[in-house]
């Protein structure tokens, strides 16, 4: 064993650099199961406190459902703890491969493969299909795990201004002696909340012959209609070649991820991603509770109905105290802040009124950008959001915000 | 050159809202301040060789060598010279 004095001090000096940079990230202990309303010991030692929960991807508040609990179960029961193997050795079980085709109907696609997490499904895909004579073209705020699948990858990158169309066609026309072009987007963009133009990049693609990618991880049980994803808010279902989503979220929130869409590309990916070949299978009470998951959205869209209509009472209630929003339609509103100090002390004001949001500032958004991210949930109800409101309401007022837009809060605080 | 490089800046990272609030010359911050993230340095450097027929080998193409429009003219005059 050597841990060398210079290696340690080194370490620590870059522990302290975070620190020193604000960026020291620390985990809050809860006491209770994922939900909107949440026990959460904060900071570490106090007593837990119940808190609204604004910031899981607890979408459609299915992550402590009775139904889904019972279904894991059941796949205890049934199929086992772990699968001790990759999914090629000996890791697979009818419900992996059931599990599969579910997601495959609700995606509307031709065929998808399982992973560890979106994360691996992310990192996996591109090395499996793309080569030096293919292009990756990449919306500049894309999920940072699809920045490392891109990194990973020997094809050729490039990226085009956070949806900008006319900048995605000046580079589809830039890279045309490609023999791939594919467009990589996310669908509902996780910082910002906005949807990907999908139909309009679906038209560009079919013009210029290139191929769109799309990681609905934010979207996947609630965007569209009957909940498929962003592909069907913007009628483009069949027509996106791949689409990469966590289980994570929306769907259950347990873990796992996939790859989904064409079926050679599915199955390039299961002969050659690394991380489906490389790591255990989903365990059997994630494959059977998301089969559950999967049901329950299939039946009815009460729980993305539910969470549409907490979104648009949230979004409309925000504007109307006197905050700046990030506009758009997803269950993801950022309230713009502007100043990174500022966004910390209004989380820090929010928790101590009982609201749990987290503050973001560059480099996780751009410079300037600061902000606080609210993620709604089917889970919450109306009366929980009305004292979240409140809470919002009285830290704003103390921090002299309501009603001040964009030039006025950066004249007060600077950006 | 600096005009023909802070051109195609303004048009490859800027949108028009930030085009409007900022003050971009040669000394600002690129990459260290947000404006040009290091993943999509790439359009650039490739703008470079291809407009003034040089390569740059990826590890000169650091952050740091493209932080603002002085260090990047250092970095293409090193370059032409060396060709």
């Amino acid at each position: 064993m050597a841990y060398p004095d210079a290696v340690q001090q080194a370490f620590r000096s870059e522990l302290e650099s975070i620190h020193g940079q604000g960026l020291f990230k620390e985990e809050r202990f809860i006491h209770s199961p994922q939900s909107s309303g949440i026990l959460v010991e904060f900071p570490a030692g106090a007593e837990p406190k119940r808190v609204v929960n604004l910031c899981s991807n607890n979408y459609l508040g299915l992550s402590s459902h009775p139904d889904v609990i019972a279904a894991a179960h059941r796949g205890l029961e049934e199929r086992g703890y772990g699968m001790s193997s990759v999914r090629f050795i000996c890791g697979t079980q009818d419900v992996h491969r059931e599990l599969e085709r579910a997601i495959t109907r609700f995606l509307g696609t031709e065929d998808t493969i399982l992973f560890p997490s979106c994360m691996d499904a992310n990192a996996g895909v591109f090395e499996a299909i793309l080569g030096p004579d293919d292009v990756m073209i990449s919306d500049r705020l894309v999920h940072a795990s699809i920045i490392d699948g891109i990194r990973l990858c020997k094809a050729m990158h490039d990226t085009y201004k956070h949806a900008d169309m006319a900048h995605l066609e000046q580079k589809l026309e830039e890279h045309r002696d490609r023999r791939v072009r594919l467009i990589i987007t996310d669908g509902v963009f996780s910082m910002d909340g906005d949807l990907a133009p999908l139909d309009r990049i679906v038209q560009l693609a079919e013009k210029h012959g290139a191929m769109v990618f799309v990681d609905d991880s934010h979207a996947s049980g609630f965007i569209g209609k009957t909940g498929r994803g962003t592909h069907e808010h913007f009628g483009v279902v069949g027509r996106i070649d791949i689409i990469t989503t966590t289980l994570g979220k929306g769907l259950g929130g347990a873990s796992g991820g996939c790859v989904s869409g064409r079926k050679e590309i599915v199955e390039l990916c299961r002969q050659r991603a690394r991380p489906y070949l490389f790591s255990n299978a989903v365990p059997p009470p994630i494959a059977v509770a998301t089969l559950k998951v999967l049901e329950i959205l299939s039946s009815t869209t009460e729980r993305r109905d539910k969470l549409e209509a907490n979104t648009t009472f949230w979004r409309r209630a925000l504007k109307e105290t006197g905050f700046v929003i990030k506009e758009g339609e997803s269950p993801i509103v950022p309230i713009m802040l502007f100043n990174a100090k500022l966004s910390q002390e209004v989380s820090r004001d929010l928790f101590r009124e009982g609201v749990y949001a987290v503050g973001f500032f560059f480099p996780v958004v751009p410079a300037g950008q600061a902000r606080i991210r609210t993620q709604l949930s089917a889970d919450h109800d109306l009366p929980m959001l009305e004292d979240a409101l409140k809470a919002f309401k009285k830290v704003g007022e103390k921090h002299g915000i309501l009603g001040l837009d964009k030039k006025g809060i950066i004249a007060k605080y600077g950006s | 050159m600096k005009e023909m490089i802070l051109d195609y800046i303004r048009k490859e990272y800027l949108n028009e809202e930030d085009a409007e609030d900022m003050q971009l010359d040669e000394n600002t911050p690129l990459i260290s301040s947000g404006i040009v993230d290091s993943f999509s340095m790439v359009s650039l450097k490739r703008f470079l060789e291809k407009k003034y027929a040089i390569s740059i080998p990826d590890d000169q193409a650091t952050p740091e060598a493209f932080d603002t429009v002085n260090r990047i003219l250092e970095l293409v005059r090193r370059f032409q010279k060396d060709s």
